[in-house]
């Protein structure tokens, strides 16, 4: 009688749906370990290859990132912005062939406060990401949400540009030039706080401490937080004043700590989905700069997405078999109903159809990359009264006194 | 790694399990069937939806994306190691 728990002989195999056994598509020799987008199969090596590749092919690209500058990396301790790290790390490497030079810094903002977290938990999380900071060696910054009470009314405002945006038509190599020499004349003040042309932005002082973690927060300010959240009577809205304020603490923090730019771990699937709940928030008017490569609205301080090439299950599979360590934290929508948001909704929707057809969200990601302002990019010198205080992007609805977005108005009724 | 899947079982990342016996090979489907049944704490939705996972979840057998050995047709095999992650952002 032959026995059929675990163990299975030679005379089963041929049972069942045979076992798609397909060649990677690159080097045709490996077996291939994963598939993504439409069909592309790898093996892992020359998986790995390609995704680091595609993060130097990014910056490569879009040559935003001077060399030296001080780049400002947002991690929240999901897979995406992890990886972005060590993509960074990687890029950064002496071996690297051609290796990227900036200057780089950590933050991450510890919103638990607003999801119901204890401070136990908090800290457990705060602790599992510093232990992964520190092996960079790289500053960082660990902020709490309920320091967005103290910032100053200057991080509604944007800032010139440090660089004075040079003209269209500069190559690179001659804007790289360009931001050595206004560094050097900018070095020349012995008023460091004069960086920005812009003094009263760094009007509130932060210590200049090695990986600073910011004075500890009092039960009063969480309370003060929890009532803001409270208010606030939508999923939906409160998601996106989520993001808002922290968009404002990750901005002041680069501004009072010198950095010009702040990479996003936004994925390719996660632009799709908040492109999509972008417009059903009313945000049509500004899709360039919400999903695109780089985000200039803030002047001073550009925004870049370097992971918006990458798909969640390629984020996945490379952070799990390259032990990339992410630290899951509960966050505002954990476990939430599919409906229980617009945000939630789009997620779901967005997803069931990539499984069916995948080339869903490449399909979005081309759209939007095609997407760009009538006008010329935002910039300061357009009237601050024509901005929305919350986003800084262009008014798209005129409300007479009330100078707040059609959708940022949402979070205030 | 750690995801939100764990979550959904206790907040324990591994399992080790020893399927019952039966007379035909397990697979897939019916691995999916008996984690719904013996493992899963709390909202099973989040972690299935119909015969198969929840879109969104990714699922590797013996590191290999399962696209590759056969989704839910792939027949189990001793000391096979399936590991799910969740790709989402409310899961």
């Amino acid at each position: 009688m032959c026995q059929v728990d675990e163990e299975y002989n030679g005379q089963l195999e041929h049972r069942g749906a045979p076992r798609v056994s397909k060649k990677c598509v690159k080097c045709k020799e490996n077996t291939a370990v994963l598939i993504i987008r439409a069909g592309d199969a790898f093996c892992r090596g020359c998986f790995k290859d390609y995704f680091i590749h595609k993060f130097r092919a990014m910056l490569g690209k879009n040559r935003v990132i001077f060399p030296g500058e001080k780049v400002l990396l947002a991690v929240s301790g999901g897979p995406a912005s992890i990886s972005m790290l060590s993509q960074v790390q990687e890029g950064l490497s002496r071996d690297a062939p051609k290796k990227l030079r900036f200057v780089p810094g950590i933050i991450y903002i510890d919103d638990g406060g607003a999801s119901g977290q204890s401070m136990e938990e908090r800290k457990r999380a705060v602790a599992q990401l510093e232990s992964v900071f520190r092996a960079t060696n790289y500053h960082y910054h660990i902020v709490h949400l309920e320091q967005v009470s103290s910032l100053p009314s200057s991080v509604l405002e944007a800032g010139s540009s440090a660089t004075e945006k040079p003209e269209t038509g500069l190559s690179y190599k001659a804007a790289v030039d360009h931001f050595i020499q206004t560094r050097k004349n900018q070095n020349q003040h012995s008023d460091l706080s004069v960086e920005n042309g812009q003094s009263h932005l760094s009007s509130l002082s932060m210590q200049e401490v090695q990986n600073e973690v910011t004075s500890p927060i009092t039960p009063e300010h969480t309370q003060a937080l929890q009532r803001l959240f409270a208010s606030v009577r939508t999923l939906t809205a409160k998601e996106d004043l989520l993001h808002t304020l922290r968009q404002h603490l990750i901005l002041h923090t680069a501004r009072t700590q010198g950095y010009t730019k702040v990479m996003m771990g936004d994925s390719c699937s996660r632009l799709a989905i908040k492109l999509l709940s972008n417009i059903s928030l009313g945000r049509g008017a500004s899709l360039a700069m919400d999903t695109g490569f780089s985000d200039p609205r803030y002047g001073d301080v550009v925004i870049v997405r370097p992971m918006r090439d990458y798909s969640s299950k390629e984020i996945a599979y490379y952070n799990r078999m390259f032990d990339i360590p992410s630290v899951f934290i509960p966050g505002l929508d954990t476990k939430a109903q599919d409906k229980a948001s617009i945000q939630r909704l789009t997620e779901s929707f967005v997803t069931k159809l990539q499984t069916d057809f995948p080339s869903t969200v490449s399909t979005i990601y081309r759209t939007s990359e095609k997407l760009h302002t009538a006008c010329p990019p935002q910039n300061t010198n357009t009237q601050l009264s024509a901005k929305c205080l919350l986003c800084v992007c262009a008014l798209d609805t005129k409300l007479g006194d009330c100078i707040f977005h059609l959708n940022c108005n949402t979070l205030i009724t | 790694p750690q995801t939100g899947v764990k979550l959904l079982f206790g907040s324990v990342k591994e399992h080790h399990v020893t399927l019952p016996n039966q007379s035909e090979p397990w697979d897939m489907k019916q691995l999916l069937v008996w984690i719904r049944g013996n493992m899963l704490k709390e909202r099973p939705e989040l972690f299935v939806q119909g015969d198969t996972v929840r879109p969104g979840i990714l699922v590797l057998i013996n590191d290999a994306d399962w696209e590759l050995m056969g989704e839910l047709e792939y027949e189990l095999q001793d000391k096979d190691n399936v590991v799910f992650i969740s790709t989402l952002h409310g899961g």
